[in-house]
């Protein structure tokens, strides 16, 4: 019970950049990502911009035989995942495949594939609906596909809770882990920018509609009017320390320290929302004091009465001021159960530079007394870094990373 | 589904090639534009759940219904594309 | 030793029963609850029959409000979960919210709800694109179906972790065991957990037709779900839900509670071959089994019946049986075997929820439910299956398997608390 768990390789597939080192690039200065939508005709919706990855064609990284079986998540997650093995200086061969497993978080599932065989079922009869749809769009998809094609033997997961997903699935990683695995490829991803997931954001009703990219998704600031989709993910590789001591890891980026979750009350309950006590507990799980932490990568809801809680929830743990708090994901847009696992991403890197990166575009309201990295990234010595994300239904979840000595 | 109308009399080789590509893809060490006729399906990257798919496409394409086993029971592109034929001749008599 | 971890409290809602009795006098008779289709107009299908739950959610203490929200299945986990709280006696409103989780499975989430709006927002698939304006309010929710555990949640009041598990067909034993592993580790103290799922829709049917996974018995509905028979055609969708109370032993004792079972053992593999297909010696099913066995602190020859998945597939059942033989040894022949899915169909990621469920109850009723319509004998799969009728058997071990599409392989150990040595 008492061995690490060491991040030893991360792949990331965001709209800022597709591979770590082009994600990092923009992620640190802020660069936005966010454009008009080009994946569908949007044009009939009164929300209409994205963050889309750009560029991405899944027959230069992926089989032949792969791609037609496969939606448009389940590319990018296994793009992301040979990102993360190669960065772990995995060899096929170090480590026995009944040692490894994968745990992913899905929001969606394969919601583009699905939405066609939809298409295809009403307009022109069942015996159209593809062979593929048994599990191209299920949720599980991710993680079986990652399996197959690196061998992993081990225990699976599948986790979804919306935003907070991705961090459940690590925390899942990590118990297997602690049961006698050595490696789990943990993560998650989304990409529902389709005519029936534009409709599902819709109809939750928090969807941005403002027209300009720049002032579309404005988590904390006194503009904020909801949020811009975003698609991708990130692939985290966990091990146990003596495992990747043993088989001669390079440098790892982080230990993955703690973790802690709840459920917001039934609305109407009058009862605290669950945020604060989920930073609590998995503060409590690292043996961390908040004093001890250097930077919290934010939900960032960018709905006003839920960036209201968030900073709350912030400001009573760490005191008014009492961090610096940042929310990198308003380059991108909310990627659903990929947002969490980018931050990720972003919180190892950034303690790897020494550097915050910003909250792209935002001025923050005076009504939050949070210390808001905004506009401009900041040079800090980041040893421990706090990742939060909430899902829509009330979900809260909470990481704690820490730097290794 | 049987019907007289069918859309095509002919299945050729080349409409297996183009659906086996459309439907399953290819795999990088497979040349289909060589001699594959009679190759098995399995030695040319297509399993169980390729041949289903491009077994649908095909029945919804020709207008025709094949048997459950004719993928078991045709292994190769020349015996598949015999078989087929023989099917869309039943479909035209009928 | 860690927590051990014991069900206090079941909930059901199966085809051809509403509650956990029902359930059991389905089972325990050997009656089939697979028929023709009645959700919707199956003829244009090939396969034609399902085991279908008749739920009417307004008889289940459900409000209107409540009903235009959920999808079907969210609907049958509240029930369920309504049940199980009330079966186990706790009173969670006493207990600190933030110690109560939830971990719900499910295969395909609110596929239904899916379906529906898709076809009323394309005006029946006449528009190439879905019309917000004509979509449900709750269409998130049923598109990213984290909501299944949130409204159980509300439900019973827990505000502790809260998660949905979807691993296909394994999703309702994962889902047991990730709250197993969160009572623990200390992160709960009481997990209401469980599976649903309502998978019987069009969009279900096409694309298991597709792949010729379902059966095409349609001629004689009863006897459309043959596990383990030579004469098996695939397997016949259900749908339904089971939802239970975990608690840590002492402290369910404490409050004198008596415990249907301890969750002793559990192991998840992945066979990482194939999507839908699977390798023919079930290497990592029977690791899994292995697994589990171990963590249990048990032996294959302690084992009093094995609950298994047969789904009724050509190649499921002998995959199956090659795990048993690969795991147990030769007490894969000497100890009862059976699927309660030749009874109720298999609901997909919720099954492997209900199937615990029957496990339990054979365990306090020493009774091995049995293979309905098991006739025919196939050579591939010669096991002791239990066919046609219950059968008295002293039972206080029982390993319950999950297997499914993605290559999912799951086992857990059930046993009764004061069997095992500590």
């Amino acid at each position: 019970m008492s061995a690490r768990t060491l991040v030893t390789g991360i792949g990331v597939a965001a709209p800022s950049g597709l591979g770590v080192e082009d994600f990092w690039a923009a992620t640190r200065i802020g660069k936005n990502a966010i454009g008009p939508v080009t994946r569908f005709d949007a044009s009939s919706y009164p929300s209409r911009l994205a963050g889309e990855i750009h560029g991405f064609e899944p027959a230069e990284h992926l089989p032949g035989r792969l791609v037609p079986q496969t939606d448009r998540v389940t590319q990018l997650a296994l793009v992301a995942t040979d990102c993360a093995f190669e960065d772990a200086g995995l060899d096929p061969g170090d480590l026995h495949p009944c040692d490894m497993g994968v745990v992913t978080a899905a929001g969606s599932g394969g919601s583009e594939f699905g939405e066609n065989e939809l298409r295809k079922l009403w307009s022109q009869g069942p015996k159209h609906v593809s062979a593929y749809q048994s599990f191209a769009w299920f949720y599980a998809v991710n993680t079986g596909q990652i399996a197959v094609r690196n061998d992993l033997r081990g225990p699976t997961g599948v986790l979804v809770g919306d935003q907070a997903g991705g961090l459940d699935a690590l925390a899942q990683a990590r118990r297997r882990l602690r049961k006698g695995s050595r490696l789990i490829a943990a993560g998650g991803f989304d990409a529902s920018i389709c005519s029936l997931g534009w409709a599902a954001h819709l109809a939750a009703g928090d969807l941005s509609v403002s027209e300009v990219p720049e002032r579309a998704y404005l988590p904390f600031d006194a503009a904020a009017s909801g949020y811009v989709p975003g698609e991708g993910g990130a692939l985290i590789i966990l091990e146990d320390e003596e495992g990747a001591v043993a088989r001669g890891a390079r440098d790892a980026y982080a230990e993955f320290a703690g973790y802690g979750a709840t459920l917001d009350p039934r609305p109407g309950s009058g009862r605290e929302p669950g945020l604060r006590r989920a930073v609590l507990a998995a503060l409590a799980d690292a043996g961390c004091h908040p004093a001890e932490v250097d930077v919290v990568f934010a939900d960032g809801a960018g709905v006003p009465r839920l960036d209201r809680e968030e900073a709350e929830a912030i400001t009573a743990v760490f005191g008014p001021l009492g961090v610096p708090v940042t929310a990198p994901k308003t380059t991108t847009g909310r990627i659903g159960a990929g947002g969490a696992p980018v931050d990720v991403v972003s919180a190892v890197l950034s303690m790897r530079e020494g550097l915050i990166p910003p909250t792209t575009n935002v001025e923050l309201s005076p009504a939050y007394d949070i210390d808001l990295v905004a506009v401009r990234p900041r040079t800090a010595s980041v040893r421990t870094a706090l990742v939060l994300a909430r899902g829509r239904g009330g979900f809260n979840s909470a990481v704690v990373l820490r730097a290794l000595d | 589904m049987k019907g007289p109308h069918v859309s095509k009399q002919e299945f050729t080789f080349d409409d297996l090639k183009r659906i086996l590509l459309e439907g399953a893809g290819a795999d990088e060490e497979v040349d289909l534009d060589g001699d594959i006729l009679d190759t098995d399906f399995e030695s040319l990257g297509y399993e169980s759940l390729a041949l289903l798919e491009t077994g649908s496409r095909i029945e919804r394409e020709f207008d025709i219904t094949l048997d459950d086993d004719i993928f078991a029971d045709h292994t190769t592109p020349r015996s598949l594309v015999e078989a087929i034929n023989a099917s869309l001749k039943v479909t035209v008599d009928a | 030793m860690g927590r051990r971890v014991v069900i206090t409290g079941i909930g059901v809602l199966a085809p051809g029963g509403i509650g956990v009795s029902e359930f059991w006098d389905l089972l325990s008779s050997g009656r089939t609850a697979t028929r023709e289709i009645t959700h919707f107009d199956a003829s244009p299908f090939r396969s034609r029959v399902a085991a279908e739950a008749d739920f009417l959610p307004e008889l289940h203490g459900l409000t209107d409000q409540e009903i235009r929200r959920m999808d079907r299945a969210a609907q049958f986990g509240v029930v369920a979960a309504r049940e199980a709280v009330a079966d186990s006696g706790i009173e969670l409103a006493g207990l600190d919210p933030y110690r109560t989780g939830v971990s719900m499975g499910t295969g395909v989430g609110a596929v239904s709800s899916l379906d529906k709006a898709y076809r009323a927002a394309t005006d029946h698939g006449r528009l190439a694109a879905v019309d917000h304006m004509r979509a449900p309010a709750d269409l998130y929710d049923h598109f990213v179906p984290g909501s299944f555990a949130t409204e159980v949640a509300w439900a019973v009041g827990a505000e502790g972790p809260a998660t949905v598990v979807s691993t296909g067909c394994t999703s309702g034993i994962d889902s047991v065991a990730h709250a197993v592993d969160l009572i623990r580790e200390g992160s709960a103290d009481v997990m209401v957990t469980g599976a649903t799922d309502a998978p019987i829709t069009p969009l279900t049917l096409a694309c298991f037709d597709a792949i010729k996974a379902t059966t095409s018995l349609n001629d004689d509905p009863a006897r459309a779900s043959r596990p383990f028979d030579a004469t098996r055609r695939g397997f016949v969708l259900g749908e339904g839900a089971a939802v239970f109370v975990l608690e840590e032993l002492e402290s369910a004792r404490r409050r004198g509670a008596t415990p249907y079972a301890e969750i002793a053992g559990y192991a998840s593999r992945s066979s990482a071959f194939h999507m839908t297909g699977l390798r023919p010696d079930g290497r990592e099913l029977a690791e899994a089994i292995t697994v589990a066995l171990d963590e249990a602190h048990l032996n294959p020859s302690d084992l009093d019946y094995v609950n298994a998945h047969g789904s009724g597939t050509r190649q499921n059942d002998a995959h199956e049986t090659a795990a048993y033989k690969l795991a147990l040894g030769p007490y894969a022949h000497r100890t009862p075997v059976s699927s309660v899915k030749s009874m109720i169909g298999h609901s997909l990621g919720s099954v492997g929820s209900i199937e615990i469920a029957a496990s339990v109850l054979a365990m306090r009723h020493h009774l091995v439910p049995p293979t309905a319509n098991l006739r025919t004998r196939d050579p591939q799969c010669d096991l002791d299956y239990v066919p046609l009728v219950a059968r008295e058997h002293r039972t206080d071990a029982v390993l319950t398997v999950g297997s499914g599409f993605g290559g999912f392989q799951s086992a857990m150990v059930l046993a009764r608390p004061d069997r095992r040595t500590a």
